[in-house]
């Protein structure tokens, strides 16, 4: 176990072109504690899965230095920085059995064997496969290769760090919470820095203390799943981060008053006149129906999801989501109150604080 | 319940009619002088099962057998194992991709009887450059002469000639295998050995099984490369099935015995490509009935 250091690591994937190609990664400085969870959250090509293979080992970063404890591992392969990963799409040894992928890792390093068949029972019965232990890893379903993968990942227990890269992909929708509130456990008790990267919010909002949400190969915020819900440093994570995202609106700021299409909205704080760029987010959550008060719309859509009723309105010119409890009515023309204390202020996609703060 | 449409039976005869131009019927008149002999005249007398006793029990169809599957076995001992290894050893990228292809398509592409003769001349003692140069390196040799010298000749050409048919095959394997499968492995801490035994065999073993029926069928049936360079000889050394099989039929015109010997030759390979596909695909097999009982 290791708190993991990032010096201004970069990355350019080698391009056919005579000129580098586009940073896949660019200055990244972090540190992440030992014993952390963390969780990369981010679309597909944000660079979440070149960050892992570089704290690895599997990928020489172009510029910058890891290191693990304050000890700079850059040049260290995988086996010696003692890392377990786990991969999106299950990899098994097809001619092995399941117990034997799951003591491969161990019987590599040299584990005596009772230890390492004791250790290899634990997981197994940690991952409910106790009863084919015997079977070939090449008969299983994608969902228990899946498990075998993330067994191997386990199966050590001095590793600095284990790495998962969107390990749930193939895994039924049921297993899913199974796995990933035993993953949960593992790291309660073991307290390994653990790094989970994933692009489903979910995933990584109920898995990681902290959450790490990267945009075109940079990290645009850091923090727990409620920071990253409440006070969105970026609009992209105000977007990403819930279903539907934030509402991220085009508007005009001065003093304790935005102006949206010429619409006014109360704010909850001051903030200096700013004129260009600027939005405001509001999550679909903190705004409500009313009859008497409040900013004339139009509704455009409705969609019933369920457990509550997502209502697309037109405001001015632009669209707002709105979420409305199961079973309350939907006005043709809705007047919609914003909860003040709620709202968020952009300015070039950047969280704006207020004035006097 | 609809009726049957036995249309596709129309479908199908061209192909059917086809196929028995080329394979049926040509093999049926094997079969039909196979149990006859003839005098000349076109007079047939049925004979039964005697071309078939006497083939089995003749000295000279055991030897020319035993001669056959000593050089399959060679062949598949150098030529598998060789082939891996230099699959294994080919760049994975880059220009040196498309060189090495062109270099291992070459042999495969120039005719066999062309083979025969470059490496008929190149062995020559007297103006071969292999020939003429283990002579002046005093080395003692001569394919026409010596039993040894013979094999060896015609295994170096056939490793020569057909090991890259090994290599194109392992090396399509190989580069389907996902690259996650080898950053695993570096992650597990697998030796070169383990990536190998546990990831890449495994992962080529169906290709393998297809690179191993080829080679085997090819050179248990060989016959134009070793009558070009030593015409059987030197005595019956280097005399193949095959050759055996051609001087039978067509030296000798004995279309009885030759008849009964092809059909022995046709089911000793289908009866060795049946066990090498057999032990090959048990593999398969056994982890599909685990999983039907799991």
């Amino acid at each position: 176990m290791a708190s993991i250091e990032l010096k201004n690591i970069a990355h350019q994937y080698p391009s056919a072109a005579a000129e580098p190609g586009p940073y896949a990664l660019s200055a990244l400085n972090e540190l992440w504690q030992d014993g952390g969870a963390y969780a990369l959250l981010g679309p597909s090509g944000c660079g979440k899965t070149t960050l892992l293979n570089i704290i690895s080992g599997l990928l020489q970063p172009s510029e910058g230095r890891v290191l693990f404890d304050g000890i700079d591992v850059t040049d260290l392969s995988p086996e010696q920085r003692n890392i377990a990963q786990v991969f999106q799409f299950p990899v098994v040894y097809d001619t092995l059995s399941v117990s034997e992928n799951l003591a491969f890792p161990l019987k590599n390093r040299g584990m005596a064997r009772d230890k390492i068949s004791e250790r290899v029972a634990e997981i197994l019965a940690m991952l409910g496969l106790s009863d084919r232990a015997n079977e070939k890893a090449h008969s299983l379903t994608a969902d228990d290769k899946q498990k075998i993968s993330l067994g191997r990942g386990l199966v050590r227990t001095d590793v600095k760090a284990i790495l998962f890269d969107e390990p749930l992909t193939v895994i039924d929708p049921h297993l899913k919470w199974q796995l990933r509130t035993e993953l949960k456990k593992i790291h309660q008790q073991f307290r390994h820095t653990m790094i989970y990267v994933t692009h489903d919010q979910t995933e990584a909002l109920t898995f990681a203390d902290k959450v790490i949400v990267m945009y075109g190969g940079s990290v645009v915020q850091i923090g727990t799943p409620e920071e990253l819900f409440e006070t969105p440093a970026h609009t992209f994570v105000g977007q990403f981060i819930g279903s539907p995202g934030m509402n991220v609106l085009k508007a005009s700021v001065d003093g304790a008053v935005a102006l949206v299409d010429e619409l006014q909205v109360p704010l909850p704080d001051n903030y200096r006149k700013i004129d260009s760029g600027v939005e405001l987010g509001i999550r679909p959550e903190y705004i409500s129906f009313s009859q008497k008060q409040g900013i004339q719309a139009e509704t455009v859509s409705i969609d019933d999801v369920g457990k509550h009723v997502i209502v697309r309105c037109k405001l001015g010119q632009q669209i707002v989501s709105v979420i409305v409890p199961e079973g309350q009515s939907v006005p043709d023309k809705p007047r919609l109150i914003f909860a003040q204390e709620k709202i968020n202020i952009y300015q070039n996609s950047v969280l704006v604080r207020p004035a006097d703060q | 319940m609809k009726t049957q449409n036995n249309k596709a039976w129309f479908l199908v005869l061209p192909v059917l009619i086809l196929v028995s131009i080329s394979a049926i019927i040509p093999l049926m008149t094997v079969v039909n002088y196979s149990v006859q002999d003839t005098f000349g005249n076109n007079e047939f007398y049925w004979v039964g099962t005697e071309w078939f006793q006497e083939v089995l029990n003749s000295e000279r169809f055991l030897n020319a057998l035993k001669r056959t599957l000593l050089f399959s076995t060679l062949i598949l001992a150098i030529e598998i194992p060789l082939g891996i290894f230099i699959a294994l050893a080919m760049p994975k990228r880059g220009i040196g991709v498309s060189i090495c292809l062109v270099l291992m398509a070459l042999p495969l592409l120039i005719p066999w009887n062309v083979v025969g003769t470059i490496w008929q001349v190149f062995g020559r003692v007297d103006i071969g450059l292999l020939g003429h140069g283990l002579a002046s390196l005093g080395i003692d040799y001569n394919y026409t002469q010596n039993v040894f010298d013979a094999w060896v000749t015609l295994i170096v050409m056939d490793v020569w000639h057909w090991t890259s048919l090994v290599v194109l095959l392992c090396y399509s394997g190989l580069v389907a295998i996902p690259e996650v499968y080898y950053q695993a492995a570096r992650i597990d801490g697998a030796s070169r050995w383990s990536v190998f035994r546990f990831i890449q065999l495994p992962k080529i073993k169906r290709v393998l099984l297809i690179a191993v029926l080829l080679r085997f069928m090819d050179s248990f049936m060989i016959y134009t490369e070793p009558f070009v360079v030593t015409g059987g000889g030197p005595g019956n050394s280097t005399t193949f099935l095959s050759i055996d099989l051609v001087q039978m039929a067509v030296g000798q015109f004995d279309l009885g015995p030759a008849a009964a010997m092809s059909l022995v030759y046709f089911l000793i390979i289908l009866a060795v490509c049946w066990v090498f596909y057999t032990i090959m695909t048990s593999f398969d097999a056994q982890a599909a009935a685990s999983q039907k009982k799991g």
